[in-house]
C-alpha cells in the first residue's frame, strides 16, 4: 500500500516525471480565462484601464494640464488667423449713409477678425435693433467681406407728441426723429398720446378721407382710445371707438350731399354711431335764432 | 423513488440550460482512459419531418469542437477507487479538451461503466380515463409500474418506456393521440450501485462542473456501435473496455437489456505481466504491438524482447515467442468472452429474432479476435466502430471511443426516460395549487 500522505521531500523532480494534471488553481484560472466576460475584459476592458490611468497621471500635475491647455489655444488661434478665414470689411447695402453710419458704430466691430470670432446672429440682433433697420440679414462672402443687407423702414406717417415730431413707418414703429414738419409736409399727421400704437387704423382713416382733400389737417387720438378728425377752420369729426372708417366714411357721405362740412359747423360728433350730431359756432347759433325769429314774425 | 425522480429532473433540467447555452461536455470515465469531448449544439439538424435521417446520419446539430484523453487513474472496474486521482484525471482531461475548444465548459454528461449494473423488465396496464391517450395517461401507465425490490444501496439509472400497447395493439413507438380501451406499457429499467454514482457525482462537483446527465456506458456503447437495423431488428454490443466487459442488447431500437462482466483488457495485461514477468506497462505495449488469439506456425519463430527495465543488462536480454504471448492471453479473451456468452443467455438472447453482436471497445482491436468470438457467441459476429460524428479528430474515431461517441448522439437525442413525463396529479407531493395548476392545464 502506498502511502496517502503525498510528502513533498520526496520531490517529483526526483522522479524525473512530474504530474500531467494541473493543480486546481491552474485549472481555475484556465476555466477563468476562457469565461467570455473576463476574457473580454482582458483584451479590452484592461488596456482601457491603463490607457485611462496613464493619461489621469499625466494630467496630475497642474503644470502639465496648463501647457495641453495653452497648446490648445495656441493651434486654434493659429488655425483661426489664416488668411482664409480673415474678415477685413464690412459692406452693408440697402441702407442711407446715416443708417449705415448708425450701423457701424452699433457693431463696433474692429476688422480685420477672425470668422470664428464674429457671431452673425448677434451681429444681425444689433443692426435689427436699430430703430431705421425694418429687417436685415448677415452672412461672410468669400473674399473676407461681411456682408449685411438692410431694409429700412419707410416713414408714413408723422407723429406730434409732447416729445416732438417723429416718423414713424406703417406699422407705426418708429424711424426717426423729425425736426421740422415740412421736411415731410407730404405725410399725414396725428397727434395724441398711444396714437403710433394704432398707425395702421389712422392710415386706413387717412385713406377714407381722402375726398376732404387739402382740409385735412390731420387725426388726434382722444384718450387713448378713439379719433378726431381735424380739419381746417377748426373742424373737427369726432369718430366712434367701434368702426371708426365707417363712420367716418359716413359722415362725408352726408357732407358731399349735404354741404356739411361748408358750414359754419365746430364739430360733427359721431361717438354715437346711430347719431350724428352737430355743434355749431356760437355766431351760427345766433344767426340761426334770428332767422327763425325772422320767420315766425313773419307768419 | 421521489428522490430520484426530483434528482434526475434536475440534471433534466441542467441539461435543457446547456444545450439553451450550447456548450456541453462529454465525460467517459473508464477504468483505463478517462476521454473528454466538448460539443457545441447550433440548433439545426433535427430529423426532417418524414422521418427520414438527413445528412450526417441526423446527427449534423451538434460538433465536437474539444476532444481529450488522458490515462485513467483510480477508477477499478469502472468505478471511481481513489477519488482524488480520478479527480485528477478528470481535470485533466476537461482542461485539454477545454483547451482545445477554447470555450469553457460548465455541464457535463458522464457515463461509467461498472457499479453492477442489473436489468429489470416492467410493465403496467392502465384502463384510460377517456378515449384518447394523453401525456397524461402514459405519466399515468408509467407511474403504474410496480417496481421490484432492487435492494437498499442501489440507483435507478435509466428507466425507459420501451413498448407501448393499446388494447390488442402492441409494437406502439408513439400512442398519443390514439383510440382506445386500456394502455399497457412495458418498462426497461436499470439499477446501478448508488455509491459509484455518488462518487461520480462528487468528482465532477470537485472539479467545478455541474453534472447534466449520467448514462450507462453499456447503453451509450451500444447507441454509436450498432447500425439502425441493428437496433431495430435486435443486436448485442459487447464494449470490451479496460477493467470491464459491458454487455446491452437492442431490440426495435431500445435497449432492453445490460450487464456487465467485471474482466476486461487490464486483466489480459496484468496475466501478461504476471506470465512473463514485466512491470505493467511494458506488458500493455507487447499486448497492444503484438498480441492476437490465433497462434501459427510462425509465431514460434516471431521473438519478441521484453525489456525488465531491472537495470540486470545481461538477464534482462529476454526475449518470448508470439506463440507464448497468445497462450498466455487466449484463456483470458475465451474466459470474458465465455462469460459474456453466459449473461447473453441469461438474458435470452438466442430467443431474440436476430442473433447479431458487436464487439467494441478498445480490446476489441486484439488480433483475431472476431474469429474467437464467432466461435464462442456466434456466427454473427462483426467489429463494430463508433459512427461517425461531426468535428471528431481522427484520434478519437477508434473503437475504444464507442460509449465517448456515444454519449454525444445521446445528449442530442436523449431517450424518453419515466421522469420525462409530469408524474399524475395523485402521487404528486406538490402542494394542492400545483394540482390546481395542472387541473387547468388538461381541462383547457
Amino acid at each position: 500500500m502506498r502511502a496517502l500522505i503525498s510528502r513533498r521531500a520526496k520531490s517529483r523532480a526526483a522522479e524525473g516525471k512530474c504530474d500531467p494534471a494541473p493543480s486546481r488553481l491552474k485549472y481555475r484560472i484556465q476555466r477563468w480565462m476562457l469565461t467570455p466576460g473576463i476574457r473580454m475584459g482582458l483584451r479590452v476592458g484592461l488596456p482601457i484601464c491603463v490607457t485611462l490611468a496613464a493619461a489621469g497621471g499625466y494630467l496630475a500635475s497642474e503644470a502639465r494640464r496648463e501647457k495641453l491647455v495653452e497648446l490648445y489655444v495656441e493651434a486654434r488661434t493659429a488655425f483661426e488667423t489664416r488668411p482664409e478665414f480673415m474678415v477685413n470689411v464690412m459692406a452693408i447695402d440697402g441702407a442711407g449713409e446715416s443708417v449705415a453710419m448708425d450701423i457701424r458704430e452699433v457693431t463696433a466691430l474692429d476688422l480685420p477678425s477672425s470668422s470664428f470670432d464674429l457671431d452673425l446672429a448677434a451681429i444681425r440682433e444689433l443692426i435689427v435693433g436699430l430703430d431705421p433697420v425694418k429687417t436685415a440679414a448677415v452672412r461672410i462672402r468669400p473674399g473676407g467681406i461681411l456682408q449685411v443687407d438692410v431694409v429700412e423702414r419707410e416713414p408714413a406717417i408723422v407723429w406730434r407728441s409732447r416729445d416732438g415730431l417723429a416718423l414713424l413707418d406703417e406699422t407705426g414703429a418708429f424711424v426717426a426723429e423729425l425736426g421740422q414738419r415740412s421736411l415731410h409736409p407730404e405725410l399725414p399727421l396725428i397727434a395724441g398720446r398711444g396714437a403710433d400704437e394704432h398707425a395702421p387704423e389712422a392710415l386706413r382713416l387717412f385713406a377714407a378721407a381722402r375726398p376732404l382733400g387739402t382740409r385735412l389737417r390731420g387725426l388726434v387720438r382722444v384718450g387713448e382710445r378713439r379719433w378726431d378728425v381735424v380739419l381746417d377752420r377748426n373742424q373737427r369729426i369726432e369718430l366712434p371707438v367701434e368702426r371708426p372708417v365707417a363712420a367716418l366714411e359716413r359722415v362725408i357721405a352726408e357732407a358731399e350731399a349735404r354741404d356739411l362740412l361748408e358750414r359754419d359747423v365746430a364739430v360733427v360728433d359721431l361717438r354715437l354711431p346711430n347719431r350724428l350730431t352737430v355743434r355749431m359756432n356760437a355766431d351760427a347759433v345766433t344767426d340761426w335764432w334770428r332767422i327763425r325769429q325772422l320767420n315766425e314774425s313773419a307768419y | 423513488m421521489t428522490d430520484l425522480y426530483q434528482s434526475q429532473r434536475a440534471m433534466r433540467q441542467m441539461r435543457r440550460q446547456a444545450m439553451q447555452r450550447g456548450v456541453v461536455a462529454i465525460l467517459d470515465v473508464g477504468s483505463s482512459k478517462i476521454s473528454c469531448l466538448v460539443l457545441r449544439f447550433d440548433g439545426s439538424g433535427r430529423l426532417s419531418e418524414d422521418n427520414s435521417i438527413g445528412s450526417l446520419a441526423g446527427q449534423s446539430g451538434f460538433r465536437v469542437i474539444g476532444a481529450a484523453t488522458t490515462r485513467s487513474r483510480g477508477v477499478q472496474f469502472g468505478e471511481i477507487a481513489a477519488m482524488q486521482e480520478t479527480e485528477r484525471a478528470i481535470r485533466t482531461a476537461v482542461q485539454a479538451a477545454q483547451k482545445m475548444a477554447e470555450v469553457r465548459v460548465d455541464h457535463v454528461i458522464a457515463c461509467f461503466a461498472g457499479a453492477l449494473p442489473r436489468s429489470y423488465g416492467l410493465d403496467a396496464t392502465v384502463e384510460l380515463e377517456g378515449q384518447e391517450v394523453t401525456e397524461n395517461e402514459i405519466a399515468r401507465v408509467l407511474a403504474a409500474c410496480e417496481v421490484p425490490e432492487y435492494g437498499a444501496g442501489r440507483e435507478v439509472l435509466h428507466a425507459q418506456p420501451v413498448n407501448f400497447a393499446l388494447d390488442n395493439r402492441s409494437g406502439l413507438e408513439d400512442p398519443r393521440g390514439q383510440m382506445g380501451q386500456a394502455l399497457s406499457v412495458d418498462m426497461h429499467m436499470l439499477t446501478v450501485e448508488a455509491m459509484a454514482i455518488q462518487n461520480l457525482v462528487r468528482c465532477v462537483q470537485r472539479c467545478d462542473l455541474e453534472l447534466a446527465g449520467i448514462a450507462s456506458s453499456a447503453y451509450v456503447s451500444g447507441i454509436s456501435a450498432l447500425v439502425e437495423d441493428e437496433q431495430e431488428l435486435g443486436a448485442a454490443c459487447v464494449d470490451m473496455g479496460g477493467g470491464t466487459t459491458s454487455i446491452s442488447i437492442f431490440m426495435k431500437k431500445h435497449m432492453i437489456y445490460a450487464d456487465a462482466v467485471r474482466m476486461g483488457g487490464d486483466h489480459i495485461t496484468s496475466d501478461i505481466s504476471m506470465g512473463l514477468g514485466v512491470p505493467t506497462a511494458i506488458a500493455e505495449r507487447i499486448k497492444t504491438m503484438s498480441g492476437g488469439v490465433h497462434a501459427t506456425g510462425v509465431d514460434d519463430r516471431d521473438m519478441i524482447d521484453i525489456g525488465g527495465e531491472t537495470g540486470d543488462w545481461e538477464r534482462d536480454r529476454r526475449t518470448v515467442s508470439r506463440a507464448e504471448l497468445i497462450g498466455i492471453m487466449r484463456p483470458r479473451v475465451e474466459e470474458i468472452l465465455e462469460e459474456v456468452r453466459v449473461r447473453l443467455d441469461a438474458a435470452g438472447f438466442d430467443h431474440l429474432p436476430s442473433q447479431q453482436i458487436v464487439l467494441t471497445g478498445a480490446s476489441s482491436q486484439i488480433l483475431g479476435l472476431d474469429g474467437l468470438a464467432s466461435r464462442i457467441l456466434g456466427q454473427q459476429v462483426r467489429l463494430g466502430r463508433p459512427m461517425r460524428v461531426h468535428g471528431l479528430p481522427q484520434s478519437v474515431t477508434g473503437p475504444g471511443f464507442a460509449s465517448a461517441v456515444g454519449m454525444c448522439l445521446f445528449a442530442a437525442h436523449p431517450q424518453d426516460e419515466w421522469w420525462d413525463f409530469e408524474a399524475p396529479v395523485d402521487r404528486m407531493a406538490g402542494g394542492s395549487m400545483r394540482r390546481v395548476v395542472r387541473w387547468f392545464k388538461d381541462n383547457w
